[in-house]
């Protein structure tokens, strides 16, 4: 099943890249291109593009939250397949938005259309795109975080370990409650910060126990809570995103909340 | 009992920084969690006896009514009295009124949030009766004058030492003073105690785990045995129990409690586990004269239309207590009333008002962790979702909130100009960060920088670095 082996043409993806790596990250964005061309797609990037609309979604904004899961809809509406490097806004579109839109028949249906098109990253390039990729070399000790939205409302767990196992030089290290939630919780870190606060504590504990010198993750809001808390408390821990360490991207790029001379 | 959700932020912020409580919650995480997942593992399809559980709950939801009448017949028929309650004041007066009908003087009591939601202790105390807890955490938090903290282990707050502290206070008048007693002789000491309470209470009162509508019975289960003997021993049981524990078969009433053991405490059962259908029969040895059952409504067929009816399926386990983050880190009082943690953020607002429970469906990182364990699949944080649109819908909002979103929403339904604006911003900012990588504090931003840097974006947004790309990649090709 290597990428020499199947060269049948692709389709073309579409690359939702979620506002947060658009805003914060864009070498995720350009790792998450990276590895899905390797695996042999072409990448689309719609300019229309802004955010799944989780925010609004969660603060019981309903009215806005439906206004953007349309556009989300029709935006995407002619691709085969929707990748996004994250669990948590791909949880969105294809956890929420069907019931988001239950009242319309017609957008519901849509809605639901597009769920099966949408992808998390590492789901996609294990179970849909199946290709080995190229091989990348990282030496390092490295723990993995469990989103909570990847990993309860899509069931990753078992993908990005699989797709790390084959970086060379990697070591996975599992850290204690992998699969407690880090504090992020969205707007949650800014109403409550203090209990925020506590759960990031906990879980750079438990990554500090571990040893490992990365942490990596599959979600932006995630890294930027346990990245900002590291570096608070001077942690000497590195954090990444998934899609970084699997395209080679990480050696070259600053980890997350470094600068050139950090 | 009287709600003080309005204060959660508060509460919050002093349980944060109490550290006799932090000590005490490192236990819920530790044994709870573990136990479950244990048994859980070991039990051939858990899965599907969560789906058995959940499909039970809803048809009995559907047809409520029906197997309310059967259990009130059954239980008539068993030598029984049942008393309806549509409020807590209701409640209150019935228990009340059974009490003085007793000639009662000294009640005891078992576990009972039932009891708890509708302040059967304030009632009690008022008519002048001496009641006394016999479930060994609500007796401490009882000498502490304290609500429960958590549904199944109400004292879960207290250290060791706390204990000793009170049992000192309260039994040697300060002749142990700081000494750190061993838990078993506690547990004797407080058993000492309440076995004269056992044998002289004219009424005893409980909840009930579930009631069953074919035979009129109720189950009690309990770890201390403390549960029979107060059911067993008085002149009078009278047992408090919400509509919602309804279940229409003996069999059903099996999947409940296996269910239950092990999603609460991770027990296969627990150590007593004793079913009562009505009063002492004629050629009984033991068991009480009377038996009363109180149900209560208390604000739940208000929930049997829309989508709170998800919530009625609860069994009052506590797993999703148990392996939420936030209690974990803040404990039960902090939630303001009866019900703490994910199922208390629900319940409460239902029951005690949107308007005075504002931090409640908020304070909650919707991570699922709650909704994964529970028995019943109740889908907590769709619900709790759905109170924050509530919320929303009535005003409830802070207006800070409702304009960042529309301002947000705004841009985000307008790509270009979003497009546009955003790659100015991220232009400045990650210019500002780029040498550092990060901000110790910056304007706007300071609830997060309170505990956390600001890791500073990169150089340009992604939408304005791909149309660079590909413009690149079309000059070279």
């Amino acid at each position: 099943m290597s990428q020499a082996s199947s060269p049948a043409p692709r389709p073309t993806v579409a690359l939702f890249v979620t506002c947060l790596v658009d805003l914060f990250r864009p070498s995720v964005g350009f790792a998450t291109a990276q590895l899905l061309e390797q695996a042999g797609y072409s990448v689309d990037v719609p300019e229309a593009q802004t955010c799944c609309g989780q925010p609004a979604y969660n603060s019981g904004d309903r009215a806005h939250a439906k206004q953007i899961a349309k556009q989300v809809i029709a935006t995407f509406r002619e691709y085969a397949h929707v990748v996004v490097p994250s669990g948590s806004c791909a949880g969105t579109i294809t956890a929420h938005y069907p019931d988001l839109l239950r009242d319309e028949p017609d957008w519901a249906q849509a809605a639901r259309d597009l769920a099966d098109r949408t992808w998390e990253l590492t789901r996609f390039l294990v179970e849909v795109a199946q290709v080995d990729l190229p091989t990348v070399d990282h030496k390092t000790t490295t723990t993995y975080h469990d989103s909570c939205s990847g990993l309860r409302e899509l069931g990753i767990r078992s993908q990005p370990r699989q797709l790390l196992g084959r970086v060379n030089g990697l070591q996975l290290r599992e850290m204690a409650d992998t699969d407690v939630c880090c504090g992020f919780g969205g707007t949650f870190c800014v109403k409550y910060p203090d209990i925020s606060e506590r759960l990031v504590s906990n879980k750079v504990d438990n990554i500090a126990a571990t040893g490992a010198d990365m942490v990596v993750a599959g979600d932006l809001g995630c890294l930027f809570n346990i990245a900002g808390r590291l570096h608070r408390l001077e942690k000497p821990v590195r954090a990444y995103h998934v899609a970084e360490i699997l395209a080679g991207t990480a050696r070259s790029e600053p980890a997350i909340g470094e600068g050139d001379r950090s | 009992m009287e709600s003080r959700a309005h204060l959660f932020k508060p509460a919050a912020r002093e349980a944060l920084h109490n550290p006799d409580l932090q000590q005490a919650l490192t236990r819920v995480q530790a044994g709870f969690v573990g136990k479950r997942r244990t048994l859980v593992n070991k039990f051939p399809d858990f899965e599907g006896l969560r789906d058995r559980g959940q499909a039970m709950k809803d048809h009995t939801l559907a047809h409520l009514d029906y197997y309310l009448e059967q259990f009130e017949a059954k239980v008539h028929e068993a030598g029984g009295h049942v008393h309806w309650a549509e409020t807590a004041e209701d409640a209150q007066r019935i228990v009340a009124d059974i009490c003085r009908q007793a000639d009662a003087r000294m009640v005891t009591k078992g576990k009972t949030m039932a009891g708890e939601e509708v302040g059967i202790n304030e009632a009690l105390d008022a008519a002048g009766l001496e009641t006394v807890e016999t479930d060994l955490g609500e007796y401490i938090i009882q000498l502490a004058k304290e609500p429960p903290s958590h549904i199944i282990a109400p004292a879960i707050h207290k250290t060791r030492q706390q204990i000793c502290d009170l049992f000192d206070e309260h039994h040697h008048q300060g002749t142990f003073k700081e000494k750190l007693r061993e838990v078993p002789d506690l547990v004797n000491e407080a058993r000492g105690i309440l076995r004269g309470k056992f044998l002289n209470a004219d009424v005893g009162i409980t909840g009930a785990n579930c009631l069953v509508a074919e035979t009129g019975s109720m189950f009690l289960v309990t770890n201390e045995g403390n549960g029979d003997l107060t059911h067993s021993l008085p002149r009078v049981h009278v047992a408090i129990a919400g509509i919602e524990k309804l279940v229409p078969t003996l069999d059903d009433a099996s999947t409940l409690i296996r269910l239950l053991a092990r999603s609460a405490t991770g027990q296969e059962m627990t150590a007593y586990t004793t079913m009562v259908t009505g009063p002492r029969r004629g050629d009984d040895t033991d068991g009480p004269e009377e038996f009363h059952i109180v149900l209560l409504d208390h604000g739940r067929t208000n929930m049997m239309s829309g989508r709170f009816r998800e919530m009625l399926r609860c069994i009052r386990c506590g797993a999703c207590m148990n392996h939420c983050p936030v209690y974990a880190s803040i404990g039960g009082h902090a939630y303001g009333w009866v019900y703490p943690g994910p199922m208390g953020s629900v319940l409460t607002p239902i029951f005690v008002g949107l308007d005075k429970t504002k931090d409640l469906p908020n304070a909650c990182t919707l991570n699922g962790r709650c909704q994964s364990v529970c028995p019943v699949r109740i889908p907590l944080p769709d619900l709790l979702r759905d109170l924050r649109e509530a919320q929303f819908d009535q005003h409830l909002t802070p207006g800070t909130t409702r304009h960042g979103l529309a301002v947000w929403a705004w841009f985000a339904r307008r790509p270009r100009v979003y497009n546009a604006l955003s790659r100015l911003g991220i232009g400045l900012l990650g210019r500002l960060g780029r040498r550092r990588g990060r901000f110790r504090r910056l304007p706007l931003a300071g609830a997060w920088t309170a505990g956390r840097d600001f890791p500073a974006p990169q150089r340009t947004t992604f939408q304005a670095a791909w149309r660079q790309h590909l413009s690149r990649r079309q000059t070279h090709e």
